[in-house]
C-alpha cells in the first residue's frame, strides 16, 4: 500500500480535518443539553459546512455510553456521505474489537459508494470500555479481539475472496465480502493513544496511524511518531509511504484568552462526565504556548502552531476537535468558517512544497 | 469541604477505631466539613480490571466515586505482611493515575509492632505521590498497646490524631484557596 492507496497526495500539503466524538453533553455555561436528534443534525451541518469551505476530512466517533449520541456512527456517516460532495469522511474511531469486521466493511464500502469514493475506516481499541458489557464481549480479550478483528478487516480490504479462521468469529470459506469500495480498497488506519507502546503496534502492522493527543509539548508526541516509523521500518515497510494523522483540541477566537474561556470549561466539565476526571487548568493554561499541542488561540497563532507541529511530526493530516462538551452550534460553525477562510489557505501555502515525510 | 475517611482493611478493629475517633474530631470541631467514613469491611469491592472507575457497578463504583469527589482523604491502614493490605492497594488500582490531583491525603497507620513504622513512609507515600496527592507528611502510627477493648487509651495518640485532623483541614483550606487564586489569575 502506498500514499496513493490511502488517498493522500503529499504534494498538496498538510490535510486538515475535523472530528467529533459524537459526545452529547450539556453546555456547562448554560447547563442546557440539546436533544440527541438535534445533536446529530448539527454534526451533519458541521460536515456540510466543512465540505463547502474546502476542509479535507470529517469524521465521527463511536462510544457506547451515557453522554454520547453517535453509537451508530456508520449511519451518521451515511447521512454525511449523502449531504456532502468533496470532503473525505471517516470514523474516529470504529471500535473493531466489539464489531464484526465483515459488517463494518460492508457498511464502510457502502458509505464509500454513496460518497463516490470518500470513505475511510479508523479502528480503535476503545478508551471507554463499557461497550464490552453492552455488546457481550469479555474485557479480558481486549487486546486479542482488536488484533484479530483488525487483521481480518485488513484482509477483507485486500482480497475479494477470503478464507479465514480465528477465535472470535465464525470461519470464512471462500467468502466474498460485498459491496466492494469504489476504487478497490479503503484507507484503513489504526487509532493510537499518545504513547509509543501503542504506536509501535501500528508500525509493526505497516498500517497508517491516527494519533490522538490531549495536551503537552509537541516534542513529547514526536517520540511516539518516531517509534511508529522505526517499528515500521524494522518490519520492512517504508515509512514514507505510511501517512500519519494527528488529532486534538482546537479553538480559534480573536485572542488566546477568549479561546481559553470558550474551550476550557467545556473540555473540563465534559471530561469529568465522560472520563471521571477534569482537565487541570494549569496544564490547559500551557496550551497557548507555541510549542504546545493544543491548537488554541487567534487564527494566526493557530496557523503557526499547526505549521510547527507539521515540521516536528512530518504528518500528512491534522484533525481538529472543536465541538466537545456542549460547545454551542454557532461557535463551532464560526470556527469552521475561520478554518476555511484564514487557516486553510495559510497552511496550504506553506506546506504544499513540503513533499518528504520526515524521518 | 468534603473529607472521606477510608478504613483500608477488612480485618480487625484497630484501624476502624482510630478512624471513628478521627471522624468524631472532625464532626465536633468542623461543622462546615462534610465528613464521611468508608470502612472497606462494609463494602463488597471487586478487584480492579482496568476499566474507568465510572464503569464499575455497585459498591465498587460507590466507593470509587466517593473518593474521587472528596477534597481530602484520611487513609487509615493496618500493616499486613510488612506492607499495606491488598484491600487498600486495590482501591488505588481502581482509580485513575492522577486520581489524587488537588486532593489532600493524610494517613493513620495501625500495627502490631513498632518495627513497621517505616512501611507507610516507604510503601504508602510513594503511591500517593505518584497519584499526585498533596500529602500531610506526618502520619499517626498506632500500636496494639495503645488500644484496649476498641478504645484508644494513649493520650499521646489522641493528641496526635487531633493534630492530624487539624493539619488535614488546614492544608485542604490553604491549598484550595491558593489554587483558586492562581486559577483566577489565568483569566479563563
Amino acid at each position: 500500500m502506498t500514499m496513493e492507496n490511502y488517498r493522500i497526495d503529499p504534494n498538496k500539503g498538510l490535510e486538515f480535518g475535523i472530528y467529533t466524538l459524537g459526545d452529547h453533553l450539556p453546555d456547562p455555561l448554560t447547563g442546557e443539553r440539546i436533544s440527541a436528534e438535534q445533536r446529530i443534525h448539527e454534526i451533519i451541518e458541521y460536515a456540510k459546512l466543512a465540505d463547502q469551505v474546502g476542509i479535507d476530512f470529517f469524521s465521527v466517533g463511536e462510544s457506547h455510553q451515557e453522554y454520547f449520541a453517535t453509537q451508530a456512527h456508520a449511519v451518521v456517516l451515511g447521512a454525511i456521505a449523502q449531504a456532502t460532495k468533496q470532503i473525505k469522511i471517516g470514523s474516529t474511531s470504529t471500535i473493531i474489537s466489539t464489531s464484526d469486521p465483515v459488517r463494518v466493511y460492508e457498511n464502510f464500502a457502502t458509505i464509500d459508494l454513496i460518497s463516490g469514493g470518500r470513505a475511510e475506516i479508523i479502528c480503535g481499541r476503545a478508551s471507554r470500555v463499557g461497550l464490552f458489557d453492552l455488546l457481550g464481549y469479555n474485557l479480558r480479550d481486549y487486546e486479542e479481539l482488536y488484533e484479530e478483528k483488525f487483521d481480518l478487516l485488513l484482509q477483507i480490504n485486500k482480497q475479494n475472496v477470503i478464507d479465514w479462521e480465528g477465535k472470535f468469529r465464525a470461519p470464512l470459506k471462500h467468502a466474498e465480502v460485498l459491496p466492494r469500495p469504489k476504487n478497490g480498497s479503503l484507507p484503513i488506519w489504526r487509532a493510537v493513544g499518545g504513547t509509543p507502546a501503542s504506536a509501535i503496534k501500528a508500525g509493526y502492522a505497516g498500517v497508517p496511524m491516527f494519533m490522538a493527543h490531549l495536551g503537552g509539548p509537541a516534542a513529547a508526541f514526536k517520540q511516539t511518531i518516531d517509534a511508529y516509523r522505526h517499528a515500521a521500518r524494522a518490519q520492512g515497510f517504508d515509512p514514507s509511504e505510511l501517512p500519519v494523522t494527528t488529532a486534538g483540541f482546537f479553538f480559534a477566537a480573536d485572542t488566546a484568552k477568549e479561546a481559553l474561556r470558550e474551550l476550557y470549561p467545556r473540555i473540563n466539565e465534559g471530561m469529568k462526565r465522560t472520563n471521571g476526571q477534569g482537565f487541570p487548568k494549569q496544564l490547559f493554561a500551557q496550551g497557548t504556548d507555541p510549542h504546545s499541542i493544543i491548537n488554541i488561540g487567534s487564527p494566526q497563532q493557530i496557523i503557526e502552531k499547526i505549521l510547527y507541529q507539521h515540521e516536528v511530526f512530518g504528518n500528512q493530516r491534522y484533525i481538529a476537535q472543536i465541538d466537545f462538551g456542549g460547545m454551542p452550534f454557532e461557535n463551532v460553525m464560526k470556527n469552521i468558517e475561520i478554518i476555511g477562510s484564514e487557516i486553510l489557505p495559510a497552511i496550504r501555502k506553506y506546506t504544499q512544497t513540503n513533499k518528504k515525510v520526515q524521518e | 469541604m468534603k473529607i472521606v475517611g477510608l478504613s483500608g482493611s477488612r480485618v480487625g478493629s484497630k484501624t476502624r477505631t482510630a478512624m471513628d475517633y478521627a471522624l468524631k474530631v472532625i464532626n465536633e470541631n468542623y461543622p462546615d466539613v462534610d465528613a464521611s467514613l468508608i470502612d472497606l469491611a462494609d463494602y463488597e469491592v471487586q478487584f480492579s480490571d482496568g476499566r474507568n472507575y465510572l464503569e464499575y457497578e455497585g459498591d465498587t463504583q460507590r466507593v470509587a466515586k466517593a473518593i474521587m469527589e472528596a477534597d481530602a482523604l484520611i487513609i487509615g491502614t493496618p500493616i499486613f505482611q510488612a506492607s499495606i493490605p491488598a484491600t487498600l492497594k486495590n482501591i488505588f488500582d481502581l482509580l485513575p493515575v492522577n486520581a489524587f490531583r488537588d486532593k489532600v491525603v493524610s494517613m493513620m497507620v495501625t500495627a502490631g509492632s513498632p518495627k513497621h513504622y517505616l512501611v507507610a513512609e516507604q510503601q504508602l507515600k510513594p503511591i500517593l505521590a505518584y497519584m499526585k496527592a498533596q500529602m500531610v507528611q506526618t502520619y499517626v502510627f498506632i500500636e496494639e498497646k495503645d488500644f484496649i477493648r476498641k478504645q484508644i487509651v494513649n493520650d499521646d495518640i489522641l493528641f496526635r490524631i487531633d493534630r492530624l485532623v487539624e493539619d488535614t483541614v488546614l492544608m485542604t483550606k490553604t491549598y484550595t484557596k491558593l489554587r483558586e487564586e492562581k486559577e483566577k489569575e489565568y483569566g479563563f
